[in-house]
């Protein structure tokens, strides 16, 4: 079965990609605190591209396929924008955060942390971002 | 969706959020906590408890303010939070920057 969403590059469609996600992982046995931790994680990467690969370009757009294995879960992440690679970004040190007053950098710190695997690739103007998380089967 | 409510008590701002915090409405909370600093509030309290949902957006206006409030005096607490609320705090060790309590009783206790 294929679990597919669609979504314009604007933040309130967040909301909708939250939704789209409770709902699959649910049908996917998924346990709630997971569901709520990888939501999470996704939803940061999307946020990510909408704000600073397509400045909220409503014209411009992210897919996710959720896709399921025995063992684990993969988040396949396209999109068209300008490549942002999170395996690069230096994850910020928390005490920077807070001296720099800077709202953002968090979130990559909360990928990182839930997910077990990420994977970048960018081809032919397409960026995919594959995020896994493992389960003990 | 996020609804913000601010209540008075005694000498104490309570910010009650309701729904999720995400990247397109955490300038609503952080319009508010600035409202209330810019105010005089000396003691700004969240309340949690109905707070279904936050990401890093959220998360990142409550430690954007860690400095300043520390600079000028201004207690921040929240409490009630739910547990996978909770959960995304404790993620980033956050509960160990921002003082969190069980309910607003404790919070109140403690100075």
């Amino acid at each position: 079965m294929q679990h597919k969403i669609q979504i314009a590059c604007r933040t309130t469609a967040l909301a909708d990609l939250r939704a789209f996600l409770q709902d699959t992982l649910e049908k996917l046995d998924i346990a709630a605190k997971d569901r709520h931790q990888v939501t999470l994680a996704v939803e940061e990467v999307c946020a990510n591209l909408i704000i600073h690969s397509h400045q909220c370009n409503e014209q411009n757009h992210i897919n996710l396929e959720v896709q399921d294995f025995p063992d684990k879960l993969v988040f396949e992440i396209k999109d068209k924008g300008q490549a942002f690679n999170l395996l690069d970004y230096e994850v910020p040190d928390l005490k920077k955060v807070i001296s720099e007053k800077r709202k953002g950098g968090l979130g990559i710190i909360l990928v990182k942390k839930i997910m077990d695997e990420i994977e970048f690739e960018s081809k032919q103007g397409t960026n995919i971002c594959r995020l896994i998380k493992r389960f003990r089967s | 969706m996020l609804s913000i409510e601010v209540l008075q008590d005694q000498n104490h701002s309570i910010l009650l959020l309701e729904g999720e915090i995400d990247a397109s409405n955490s300038i609503q909370l952080d319009e508010s906590i600035r409202s209330l600093a810019d105010n005089g509030a000396q003691s700004i309290l969240v309340d949690g408890s109905k707070l279904e949902y936050i990401s890093s957006a959220g998360l990142g206006v409550f430690m954007s303010y860690l400095e300043d409030f520390q600079e000028n005096g201004i207690s921040l607490k929240i409490y009630s939070l739910t547990p996978r609320v909770l959960e995304v705090f404790k993620i980033l060790g956050l509960d160990q920057l921002i003082s969190i309590f069980p309910d607003k009783t404790t919070a109140l206790r403690e100075d």
